[in-house]
């Protein structure tokens, strides 16, 4: 078992988010505490995504309150947003690899821009250790465009761990990869929490991705967690029949 | 309470409120550029890499084309310089079309559908597939990057280009005179540069200038607000070549008709 502190990271107090008459999120509460593994999990356009965008400042809510190290993370001036950046890795849910550089370019590039001064040997060191962490330390000369889906997953994940993250958000790390990548990719989730101690919200689709990587669920219904616990106490017996009904098409179909 | 609005009104007033949207947006995007553009990091490299791309890209193109517009306008007007047994004038006509107008004018609409495109095309699909988003929260500032280093390599190349250019045009003409008139490349050359005027070549830096800002900036603006999905992307550089395209020739004509008035002033 891992060890999760009682100390809340991410705080989330009745979020709202429309895009014009798309109520996306409507009072969202939610906690991260630190060390765990917070599985999101959600229908298709819920607002998975739009949640996490919000927390590292690429959207801006309509009403509520976030706070992330324990200190308001909502209207930052750039500079204070740079610095809560910088201690939060976003995996995307495309990769979102930059295709005109190699994967040791994509590695360096985060590291080399925000650590003054850092030598060539820490830089190389770092995306050594990288590459090493997610099993693909052949891959440092290619381009993105000659990796498979898996691979770009994982190369994402190395670049945003490369900055050393204290809290990592994964979207949808395991959408449209087979089984097995599946589940080298959540054991990477789970290695990468051991190793680097991060705490983390991982979004998906996939119990079994949730009940391999998570610690806790949380279930996103019509712009709301309705139910936030442990995997037996959210699914096996759930009552909403639409968490029931996630659970079913998970598991019987 | 009384009136009903009429839903033509209101796909109109929807339209104009898009277009002024739009409008103000594209100008929020210019004055950025403006801040920007002072602070460091500079991004030297990443100018210098962008210049040499706009160069390799644009370079063949607009030598064909220079050459080929050079031979084309010499050979079409000596029949009428012709009529008045003055086709001793042929360079000095030539010379004066090309480097006050065609030169500026050719290299901006080539390096248009070359770079402008692929620029809109490049910050598209950057937008689409979230490498902005992901810059930005790894913490780089994404206009930067990518902005203010092509905009201004589009703004520092343009005008060497259209040097080039106006050269490869006068020596395709050059080669018509020369076979025609049996003028010499000294001769040739001594009156091209007997009937332009330091105000010529600085107007058309002046104008190459402001071409090639417009060509990068409006690439980086469609990219950089191209909606989602794949045919988001081309549309981004379609519209960036047609709206810089147009915007070239707007700017033609105000130049033109502010350099008149300094000339004849
Ligand atoms: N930038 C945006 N502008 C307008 N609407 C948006 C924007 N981003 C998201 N939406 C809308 O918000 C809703 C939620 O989107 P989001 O991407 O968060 O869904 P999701 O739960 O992550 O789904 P998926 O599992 O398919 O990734 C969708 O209806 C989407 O159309
Ligand atoms: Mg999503």
């Amino acid at each position: 078992m891992r060890k999760i502190e009682n100390e809340k990271v991410v705080e989330i107090r009745g979020l709202y988010k429309s895009f014009d008459d798309n109520h996306v999120l409507r009072g969202v509460d939610l906690d991260l505490y630190k060390g765990e593994n917070l599985v999101v999990l959600g229908k298709s356009g819920t607002g998975k995504s739009v949640l996490i965008k919000i927390l590292v400042g690429l959207l801006t809510p309509d009403k509520g309150e976030v706070k992330i190290f324990g200190k308001n993370a909502l209207g930052l001036p750039i500079k204070e947003l740079n610095q809560l950046r910088l201690r939060i890795g976003f995996s995307f849910q495309a990769s979102a690899l930059y295709d005109s550089m190699t994967v040791r370019e994509n590695l360096e590039f985060p590291l080399v821009r925000n650590v003054k001064n850092i030598s060539r040997k820490e830089v190389d060191r770092r995306v050594e250790e990288l590459l090493e962490a997610v099993a693909l330390p052949k891959t440092v000369n290619q381009m993105p465009s000659e990796l498979s889906g898996g691979q770009k997953k994982r190369i994402g994940i190395a670049r945003t761990l490369i900055l050393y993250p204290e809290i990592m958000l994964y979207d949808e790390p395991t959408a449209g990869l087979d089984p097995v990548t599946c589940i080298e990719i959540n054991n990477l989730i789970n290695q990468v929490q051991e190793q680097f101690n991060t705490s983390s919200i991982v979004i998906t689709h996939d119990l079994a991705c949730a009940k391999q990587t998570g610690d806790r669920m949380a279930v996103l219904i019509n712009g709301q967690f309705t139910a936030v616990g442990s995997f037996t106490d959210v699914f096996e017996g759930a009552e909403d029949p639409q968490v029931k009904a996630f659970y079913d098409y998970n598991f019987i179909k | 309470m009384f009136y009903k609005i009429d839903s033509r009104d209101t796909v109109l007033s929807k339209k104009l409120d898009k277009f002024f949207r739009g409008l103000a947006n594209a100008f929020q995007f210019v004055k950025r550029f403006f801040q920007e553009v002072w602070r460091p990091p500079y991004e030297f490299r990443e100018v210098l890499r962008q210049c040499y791309e706009i160069g390799y890209r644009s370079l063949p193109l607009i030598s064909l084309t220079g050459f080929i517009i050079g031979i084309v306008f010499t050979n079409q007007s000596r029949p009428s310089l012709a009529e008045f047994g003055a086709t001793s004038w042929l360079p000095a006509l030539i010379s004066i079309a090309v480097v006050r107008a065609l030169g500026p004018l050719v290299t901006a609409l080539i390096s248009a559908g070359k770079v402008g495109s692929s620029i809109g095309a490049e910050i598209g699909s950057m937008k689409v597939t979230e490498q902005i988003d992901a810059m930005e929260v790894s913490a780089i500032n994404p206009f930067k990057y990518l902005v203010v280093t092509r905009t201004l390599a589009t703004t520092f190349m343009i005008p060497v280009l259209m040097m080039y250019t106006d050269f490869v045009a006068l020596m395709g003409s050059f080669i018509n005179v020369n076979q025609n008139e049996l003028v010499s490349l000294s001769t040739f050359f001594i009156q091209v540069f007997e009937s332009i005027s330091f105000l010529d070549i600085f107007s058309s830096v002046i104008k190459s200038l402001i071409f090639g800002f417009t060509i990068g900036i409006v690439g980086c603006y469609k990219g950089y607000n191209s909606s989602k999905g794949t045919e988001g992307v081309g549309q981004a550089a379609n519209a960036a070549v047609v709206m810089s395209m147009f915007l070239i020739f707007i700017e033609e004509l105000l130049v033109m008709q502010i350099v008149n008035a300094i000339r004849y002033a």
